[in-house]
């Protein structure tokens, strides 16, 4: 593909072994022609080792020894493809609830979630947990394939049955954009190619549709925060006075001239020169990496953040997330963890477990304090100094924090802020 | 209005650019794996870019089989004077004739796996608490399972199933003495990406990556270059091709394909016909299903 203007398109999906995730990854691969003359030859002899007619398209996606042994996803694995419209970063995660950990690892920074339901059971838990954590982290765009239409002769009514289901239960979420489509990884119908047996089905494939969701505003283009990563002094002659903030523009637009505020001292300058590397630009939007300088000489370093004066976030010291619990070893009660919120660091208690939820009811607990591996709780947190905090609903950048056990030094729970 | 969206070649970059940063903060020694290939030299290109007007302030760390192209050395020792950084290197020669490894033995004998103590070597002694690659989750089946931020062990161990997670743009690389981190920022380049960006960005690398008359010998199904270090099999000829390199390694193991590729918009136009991977013409790969997961434990690249 030549030099354009493409934008790239992050997308998790989240199955099972039988609901046919890896055919389907596999399926959009070979269709979309990005399966190299190498790799299908393996993946051919590999099929026919074990009597497999034809080519195993799931076999594509066969990553570590024991996932092949097992013939399971352990941990997240990226896979990669273009098309003439967009440059496509697959996060493939594993479906079970033991691996919620990695799925929601593959959602923290996707565009677009791809849900797989097997047309012959319907919505499951599965289903269920899977656009709980989609919603949760606030996936902008959810694309629920019907799969293995094939097997229920590619029949409306049960598709139109479960869009039903769907729709019905998720009311309960908070979804912007969720749209079904019926499929066969297996036979390839309705993936990249329109399939002649769903005439009743008019919208796009999944390839068209990834190729044409609107995700130029899953950013958040209003609110201006800009944290600071590491400062920048050059030890040359010409330029002994340069002091350059570097960061990544996390969201909105900064321009030179622009009146900031630095948090959190709360001094204030204007942006006098940004650069993005060599090149000296007069605006800057997320999620650009860039550098800026300032008119005045003020103290500002790492885990500070660069606002608009009159567009701040909040600064607190206590304030309740939503924590995915993700290490093996379950939550110590008044334990002291290092939190991570952009590049501001500061150490944290986890104050109180508000509630849990149950990511196949969707019902609070309250009785039960404890934070196990894969638990989803509202919890309050407190910590040594003000962080500067936006709710995750508005900015997924500057609403997100992990926690990091301090004697393992391992990275033990995600956070949104609410 | 203007857009306010980045391409996909200026978002690759920005990530990269981020993660670079983010190594210099959290880290208190890191270097720059420099092999003198593409990938490495993008990632030194980037790394420019990312602290500029400063230097660079990374070291470059090459750790050199003892049999490389002469091109390679050169462009390395260009480059380093160039960007005024210092360079570390890690000899494979010198760990062999300090007996901390012995080399292979039988046909297809390399020095790939004999590089894993030398680099672990090179990272203790200069106390390296970061090493930043060039690797890519699309070369590779282990590969695409990498973090951005990689724990090794103490032994200098990756432990594939039990990596920490990493969720939206927030690396821990906290470690305990002993410990270093593998750092990728172009995980989520392609083969495809590193070209066009070199391209746009008119980076400069070694004329092994163009079309060029050379003296090879066909064996493993590409074109191995003549050096001092092959030795000629029974049957084996020397021809003369005109033939560019997709990857430069070992040169003893390193194939190159038949092509006219002599421009930057020859090689973008070829690479995106391709119907091979790259590391398709790498011998060391070829030995196992599981030959890059197996080294890659170990502590390789």
């Amino acid at each position: 593909m030549e030099i354009n203007n493409n934008q790239l398109l992050r997308f998790t999906t989240a199955g099972s072994v039988d609901d046919g995730k890896s055919t389907l990854i596999g399926r959009l691969l070979f269709d979309s022609k990005s399966i190299f003359e190498d790799q299908l030859e393996s993946v051919s002899n590999t099929s026919a080792k074990k009597g497999h007619d034809g080519v195993d398209l799931a076999l594509f996606t066969d990553g570590l020894k024991d996932e092949r042994e097992q013939g399971i996803t352990i941990d997240v694995a990226y896979r990669y493809f273009t098309t003439p419209k967009r440059k496509f970063i697959i996060a493939d995660t594993p479906g079970h609830i033991q691996y919620t950990r990695n799925m929601v690892t593959g959602a923290s920074t996707a565009n677009a979630a791809v849900i797989l339901i097997d047309a012959r059971h319907g919505v499951i838990e599965q289903t269920k947990r899977h656009s709980f954590i989609a919603s949760l982290l606030n996936i902008p765009h959810l694309i629920v394939c019907i799969n293995k239409m094939d097997l229920v002769d590619f029949s409306e009514e049960v598709y139109n049955n479960i869009v039903t289901q769907f729709e019905e239960f998720s009311s309960k979420l908070l979804m912007k954009d969720v749209r079904f489509i019926p499929i066969s990884a297996l036979l390839g119908d309705n993936v990249v190619n329109r399939s002649k047996n769903t005439e009743w089905y008019q919208a796009g494939t999944l390839l068209s549709t990834l190729e044409t969701l609107h995700i130029s505003s899953d950013i958040n283009k209003i609110d201006a925060r800009f944290p600071v990563q590491t400062v920048l002094r050059p030890q040359s002659e010409e330029n002994r006075d340069y002091r350059g903030y570097a960061g990544r523009v996390a969201s909105g637009i900064y321009r030179v001239g622009d009146e900031v505020a630095v948090l959190p001292s709360g001094f204030q300058s204007k942006i006098k020169s940004i650069n993005a590397g060599e090149q000296e630009v007069k605006e800057a939007y997320a999620p650009m990496s860039i550098s800026m300088t300032l008119e005045d000489d003020i103290d500002v370093s790492r885990g500070d953040m660069i606002v608009r004066k009159n567009n701040q976030p909040e600064m607190e010291q206590e304030f309740d997330v939503m924590l995915c619990w993700l290490a093996n070893e379950a939550a110590k009660p008044r334990a002291k963890y290092t939190i991570i919120h952009t590049s501001h660091e500061e150490r944290a208690i986890i104050k109180e477990v508000v509630y849990k939820m149950d990511i196949n009811t969707f019902e609070r607990d309250k009785s039960d304090p404890q934070l196990a591996m894969n638990d989803i709780a509202r919890v309050k947190i407190r910590t040594t100094r003000r962080m500067m905090l936006d709710t995750y609903r508005e900015n997924r950048n500057t609403g997100s924090i992990i926690l990091i056990d301090e004697n393992t030094n391992e990275t033990v729970a995600a956070g949104m802020v609410v | 209005m203007s857009k306010y969206y980045l391409n996909y070649l200026d978002e690759l970059e920005s990530e990269a650019i981020y993660i670079l940063r983010e190594v210099w903060a959290q880290f208190e020694n890191p270097v720059i794996l420099f092999s003198g290939g593409k990938d490495s030299i993008l990632v030194t290109h980037l790394a420019k870019k990312a602290f500029y007007p400063s230097k660079i302030p990374f070291a470059l760390m090459h750790v050199d089989t003892g049999h490389n192209f002469p091109e390679t050395i050169q462009f390395r020792n260009d480059l380093v004077e160039k960007l005024g950084v210092k360079l570390i290197v890690g000899s494979v020669q010198d760990s062999i004739d300090n007996g901390r490894v012995a080399e292979e033995k039988g046909k297809n004998a390399t020095r790939n796996a004999l590089q894993i103590t030398t680099l672990l070597d090179a990272i203790e002694t200069n106390k390296v608490d970061c090493a930043i690659g060039g690797g890519r989750r699309d070369e590779e089946k282990a590969r695409a399972k990498e973090r951005f931020f990689s724990h090794r062990d103490d032994f200098g161990q990756w432990d594939p199933k039990n990596q920490r997670p990493e969720l939206w743009n927030l690396l821990n690389g906290k470690h305990f003495e002993g410990e270093h981190f593998r750092a990728f920022p172009i995980s989520n380049w392609t083969e495809m990406d590193v070209w066009n960006y070199i391209k746009r960005e008119n980076i400069s690398i070694p004329s092994l990556y163009f079309a060029h008359e050379r003296e090879v010998v066909f064996r493993s199904n590409s074109w191995i270059p003549v050096s001092e270090y092959l030795k000629l099999e029974e049957g084996e000829q020397v021809e003369k091709k005109k033939i560019r390199f997709r990857t430069l390694g070992d040169i003893t193991i390193t194939g190159g394909i038949e092509s006219d590729a002599d421009t930057l918009e020859k090689i973008v136009q070829e690479v995106a016909a391709m119907r091979k991977t790259e590391r398709g013409d790498r011998s060391d790969d070829k030995r196992s299903e599981t030959a890059m997961e197996d080294r890659k434990k170990q502590g390789y690249f």
